[in-house]
């Protein structure tokens, strides 16, 4: 096992670099001059501009700036954004717990939906169920979540009254940030209806995200189930006289759970780019939302450092779900 | 003299013949599949509605009519006749504007994935066929691609080529050309290990006819039912970047970018939000029902069941 674990970390090292390669070229050739953008309106003279260019590093050849860049990255320097002047990692910090929130919300409430869906469709192959299902399924991979996450606050925000329309919790309330997880710091807080706000604000936005990995869930069971079904073992249990939920709930679904949990590891990738349209739609205040308006403020430091701590986290957890894989079947770290 | 059972003379068919049966095969197991045929026909209709959009549309897109603004469906209280599904915030025909649009989602899709169809076979040839060091590098750079998350790698793309119709097309193209690579090298791989292979090899085939006349139709069918799936997630990728402001820009009837207008009137007209989304997920449905059945029909695997 670890030498499993080894080669597959060895292995993320020239992906690594080759992510920190592209996030440093990209906003080398964005277009419109960084100097100028930080000046602002008033611009600047040439002398300032040189200076400014020699300060930030913009005079010396590519080859040099990108290992500067590298150099930096390495000390957990990740710059500082032109907009704000913060450093870039402390707001990525600051913002991603909203997106982990809505992110577990959705992935918790798309596996708790999926599997059992999954799993039934399965077991009553041809059914009304079984049909019924595997089309909302694919209507909901087929879903352009951004017009999703409209008609549900036209319908329960507009026409109901029932959900608040944006951020994460009413403003009527405020409480210390300890764990950055409004569910739970408005517990902590004790404030009555503080947990019911935060709830209702996040209910809608989570719902959205979690539409197509909710199908893609639900269609992986299905037919990784039907698959196992058909195998011997199981044809054995029923043959011995074993009842049905035995066989389906220890010999069928805890071997039908292992491709099922691989495709829910790598909805991550998903969850990121369906963070960025959910997050703009209801004003979330997280990760996908900064990475949007950072592109069209063109705050360059951002975009960049951005991108890449989004690379390295969604690769960090396919490796995650790769080790994973490897633990719960062994015939894998062999190969 | 030992009994050797008659062996059964060989029927020999022309190439035409094969052919017709290879598709009669086809058709067989894909119209097996209902939502399968459902799918094709709406995606027809999507195509007949595309290619005769200036007959089929009752106004100019473009058009603005400030005496007809926000005028809901024709079925609702205040609708009008000359306006089937409303008007938009500055009294643009919906219908109309939707017909258009379809021109431009099929257009999006054949590009994006003509683009990353082409590319993919050519790279994933590449390095299945090379092997080696080849294939190292080149798998590795297709790793680092698949490990942005793809609408994201794509907005940076346009935010850095400049928004737009045509760099969104680019950019998407390149974010889903690694599966076209990934999937022409697991093919190749595994084909070049035929007897029939080596026998071109043998009989002194050139590289590169071996890479595109004797291998490459054989890794057909798994890159059939990619582009068909890309095809949908083009479609649906595009959109969302209009929505974001970076794909078709204004006055554009862009499903996408029609949405996006829209957004600040939703709580005051539901119409010019729910009829562009609509036409995405009809669109998009249909493909994907469509992708299913051709995947069914051309995974032999799925065949003997």
């Amino acid at each position: 096992m670890l030498r499993f674990i080894l080669s597959k970390l060895l292995y993320l090292v020239p992906t690594f670099l080759g992510i920190t390669i592209i996030a440093f070229s990209f906003v080398r050739i964005l277009p419109g001059d960084p100097v100028l953008l930080m000046a602002g309106e008033r611009g600047v003279t040439p002398e300032r501009h040189a200076e400014l260019s020699a300060q930030l590093g913009y005079d010396k050849p590519l080859v040099l700036q990108y290992f500067d860049f590298l150099g930096r990255l390495l000390q957990g320097d990740f710059g500082n954004s032109l907009v704000t002047k913060k450093p870039v990692l402390t707001e990525f910090l600051s913002l991603f717990p909203a997106t982990v929130e809505l992110g577990l919300c959705a992935i918790l409430i798309a596996t708790l939906i999926g599997v059992p869906v999954g799993v039934l469709a399965a077991i009553r192959r041809g059914s009304w169920f079984d049909q019924v299902s595997m089309t909302a399924a694919l209507v909901g991979f087929s879903m352009p979540i951004f017009w999703w996450g409209l008609l549900l606050i036209i319908f329960f925000s507009g026409m109901l009254g029932w959900t608040p329309v944006s951020g994460r919790i009413s403003l009527l309330y405020f409480f210390p940030n300890v764990t950055g997880f409004m569910l739970i710091d408005s517990l902590l807080s004790g404030q009555e209806g503080a947990f019911a706000s935060a709830l209702s604000h996040l209910i809608l936005p989570s719902v959205v995200l979690a539409t197509i990995p909710l199908a893609v869930i639900a269609r992986q069971t299905r037919s990784a189930m039907l698959e196992v079904m058909g195998e011997d073992y199981v044809r054995t249990a029923r043959a011995k006289g074993m009842p049905p939920y035995r066989v389906i709930g220890i010999h069928a679904l805890r071997n039908a759970m292992i491709p099922v949990i691989t495709t829910i590891g790598l909805q991550i990738g998903v969850l990121m780019a369906g963070a960025i349209l959910t997050e703009t739609i209801f004003s979330w205040p997280g990760i996908g939302k900064w990475m949007i308006d950072s592109i069209a403020r063109r705050d360059y430091p951002v975009v960049q450092s951005g991108l890449l701590l989004i690379a390295a986290l969604v690769m960090i957890v396919n490796l995650l779900v790769d080790l994973t894989y490897g633990l719960i079947n062994p015939r894998i770290r062999v190969k | 003299m030992t009994d050797i059972p008659p062996t059964a003379a060989p029927v020999r068919l022309s190439d035409a013949a094969i052919r017709r049966r290879m598709i009669a095969e086809f058709w067989f197991y894909f119209s097996q599949n209902r939502g399968a045929v459902i799918g094709l026909v709406v995606f027809l209709l999507l195509v007949a509605v595309a290619v005769f959009a200036s007959l089929l549309a009752p106004h100019d897109p473009t058009v603005q009519n400030r005496a007809a603004l926000l005028v809901p469906p024709v079925w609702q209280e205040g609708g009008s006749a000359s306006y089937l599904l409303g008007t938009d915030a500055v009294g643009r025909d919906i219908l109309s504007r939707l017909i258009f649009g379809a021109q431009y989602s099929l257009f999006i899709g054949v590009v994006v994935v003509s683009i990353a169809l082409v590319g993919g076979i050519v790279i994933g040839l590449l390095a299945g066929f090379f092997g080696g060091w080849v294939d190292s590098v080149i798998m590795r750079v297709m790793d680092v691609i698949l490990a942005f998350p793809s609408l994201l790698l794509a907005l940076v793309l346009v935010a850095v080529l400049g928004p737009g119709l045509t760099n969104a097309m680019i950019a998407i193209a390149i974010v889903y050309q690694p599966h076209f690579a990934r999937l022409t090298r697991a093919a190749v791989m595994s084909e070049m290990q035929r007897e029939y292979v080596t026998a071109a090899r043998v009989a002194g085939a050139g590289n590169l006819r071996l890479m595109f006349k004797t291998i490459l139709p054989n890794c057909l069918a798994p890159l059939i039912v990619q582009a068909t799936l890309s095809f949908s997630s083009a479609v649906l990728d595009s959109a969302a970047l209009g929505f974001l402001g970076m794909g078709a820009q204004p006055p554009a009837p862009e499903w996408g970018t029609m949405l996006a207008e829209a957004r600040e009137f939703i709580l005051r007209a539901w119409w010019v939000v729910t009829f562009p989304g609509l036409a995405i997920l009809i669109s998009v449905l249909a493909i994907n029902l469509m992708g299913d059945g051709l995947r069914d029909a051309l995974d032999p695997k799925l065949k003997r069941s």
